[in-house]
């Protein structure tokens, strides 16, 4: 059953996190039939503890749930931005180059996004978190920018993926606003690494014309983002985030 | 073994049972079977019935969804039209950039295959090329933008700036009101997100083409705050001074101003214009170490339908398509 989950992610997580939203998933896109025999396979009698979650650090339930998981996102890539300043990669750049430029403005934006969170999350916000950028090499032009593309890439699908988590209008919207910024992040790292993939197959599900392309909404995929549900962006974003600042999110519903 | 062991066990494995069961409790006073034991034998039926109603597809939409992913659909095929016109026209898009208007097409008409599925028979029938006046002209043909699709690329390149980002906005718009269907929400987010990436990607190649850079050569060039119409960042600065067009009739400035209502209480849904800096009542910009600038770049803006609309019906030709964008 753990090889029928629908989205493409590689990065398996513990598997206590992963198996619930899997077989979740599994049911939403086999349809009736199927409900019954995964419940068969699942076990009847295999209770799933909610509260089980090691020493991760849960960003709860409801909207303010969505929003701290956002606000987690967000303060891993401010912190990322902030230290993208210490490398020499950016320290080298001259001061009328589009490179600082981005990398300035990406640092001022990723700074809003997570004081905002904090400011409105007030008390019910999650900790300040701890980062392990230990992986990334931030005197290496290609290390900072693939680690940036990772990070915007995993924001645009995040977002995406928990858009449905939240009851409140008003912050639907919020977290609209702030996606699409993401999105524009993302395509230009992209189109800096590699022009022309500000849309790609890894992130998109491309659509191929399957006739005459100038015929509209004839052929194979879709043209949609890859949206990602929160147990698989935080298998990716735990593996920046020190121990106790790892994090679940197992009561977003 | 009894009807609701069964679906408490369903809970195990799928949280949202009670959720899809609840809109359907008809079901159970239709079998009469409330609080009541059910035998093996009448298991097969009774459950494959009971299931297909709650997982099956419902056929009718509610009239508020089906509105917002017409005005999303009508949107999808001015921009597929465009950029499908674009790619016909000789000697317009150059060899660099065509594999990226290509890649933009070829996303329009799976967004446009996407909501036509999510529609089913309530989709708007397809208005075709001809219900389009990419000259801004209405039908006349000569509106200010009419070298756009001949050989005019930087006029282009503007006009998919403006179109695109229109979409985004209306996109973030129109979110709301599909909250309560959670996968077509998740399906309109997924393509909201791929349009604002278009959005990037046309920013990138007009800052170069403004500084005669062309494929990878475009990244270089940055965003310039003193010509934001010509060399904008790839995200919306400030107003980005009106847009590519802000001064011909129709102008590209409402793409960026402020929809209707413009201001609300901070947990009300409002359309601001795009240099708004304050965000659920906070002021982004006096936060430390950010500004104006910062604030209004970092949070895009939504778009109320209407204006939406009055901006799309600008390059429509009417008499052909007189209940477009209406």
């Amino acid at each position: 059953m753990s090889k029928l989950h629908d989205s493409g992610v590689t990065d398996q997580g513990p598997t206590a996190l992963v198996q619930p939203i899997q077989r979740r998933s599994f049911l939403k896109y086999t349809g009736a039939s199927m409900a019954i025999s995964g419940l068969l396979l699942a076990g009847c009698d295999d209770d799933d503890d909610p509260n089980n979650s090691g020493n991760l650090l849960d960003v709860g339930s409801g909207d303010n749930g969505v929003l701290n998981y956002a606000y987690a996102l967000e303060q891993l890539e401010a912190a990322f931005y902030a230290q993208v300043k210490t490398g020499t990669y950016y320290s080298n750049l001259g001061a009328a180059t589009s490179e600082k430029q981005i990398l300035d403005d990406l640092a001022l934006h990723e700074k809003a996004h997570a004081e905002f969170f904090k400011t409105a999350l007030s008390t019910n916000a999650i900790k300040a978190l701890e980062p392990d950028f230990s992986s990334i090499n931030f005197n290496d032009r290609t290390s900072v920018l693939t680690a940036a593309q990772t990070f915007e890439d995993l924001g645009v699908a995040a977002y995406n993926g928990a858009g449905r988590y939240i009851q409140t209008a008003a912050y639907l919207v919020i977290a609209g606003k702030i996606v699409s910024v993401e999105a524009r992040h993302a395509a230009l790292i992209r189109d800096l690494l590699s022009y022309n993939r500000f849309v790609d197959n890894d992130v998109v599900d491309l659509f191929t014309p399957t006739g005459n392309a100038s015929t509209p909404g004839v052929g194979n995929g879709t043209g949609l983002e890859r949206s990602m549900k929160p147990n698989d962006v935080l298998a990716k974003a735990n593996g920046f985030l020190k121990e106790g600042s790892k994090l679940s999110a197992n009561n977003l519903k | 073994m009894d009807l609701f062991k069964i679906i408490s066990d369903i809970e195990k494995v799928d949280p949202e049972i009670y959720e899809r069961l609840d809109s359907r409790r008809r079901v159970f006073k239709h079998f009469g079977l409330a609080g009541k034991a059910v035998t093996g034998a009448m298991l097969p039926g009774l459950v494959s019935g009971l299931f297909q109603r709650a997982y099956g597809q419902t056929n009718s939409l509610p009239a508020d969804i089906v509105a917002v992913l017409n005005l999303a659909l009508s949107l999808e095929y001015l921009e597929f039209y465009f950029y499908d016109s674009g790619l016909a026209a000789p000697n317009l898009i150059p060899s660099a950039d065509r594999p990226a208007f290509e890649k933009i097409r070829n996303d329009e008409s799976g967004h446009i295959k996407v909501l036509r599925g999510a529609l089913g028979s309530a989709a708007i029938p397809d208005p075709t090329r001809n219900a389009f006046d990419y000259s801004g002209g209405r039908g006349t043909g000569v509106g200010p933008f009419a070298t756009a699709l001949v050989n005019n690329y930087a006029l282009f390149l503007g006009s998919s700036q403006a179109f695109v980002d229109t979409g985004v906005r209306a996109y973030k718009g129109g979110a709301p009101t599909l909250m309560p269907n959670k996968d077509i929400l998740e399906a309109a987010l997924n393509i909201h997100s791929v349009e604002a990436r278009h959005s990037s990607h046309v920013r990138t190649v007009r800052r170069g083409l403004a500084a005669s850079q062309s494929g990878q050569g475009a990244t270089g060039v940055a965003g310039d705050l003193s010509n934001l119409n010509a060399r904008p960042k790839s995200w919306i600065s400030g107003t980005d001074n009106g847009g590519p067009s802000p001064s011909t009739n129709p102008s590209t400035a409402p793409v960026y101003g402020a929809g209707n209502p413009a201001t609300g209480a901070p947990t009300a849904i409002f359309f601001p214009a795009e240099n708004n800096i304050s965000q659920a009542g906070v002021d982004i910009s006096t936060i430390a170490g950010l500004n104006a600038t910062a604030a209004s770049e970092a949070f895009d803006e939504p778009l109320d339908p209407a204006t939406v609309k009055s901006i799309a019906r600008n390059f429509v030709n009417a008499a052909v398509a007189p209940n477009l964008f209406v």
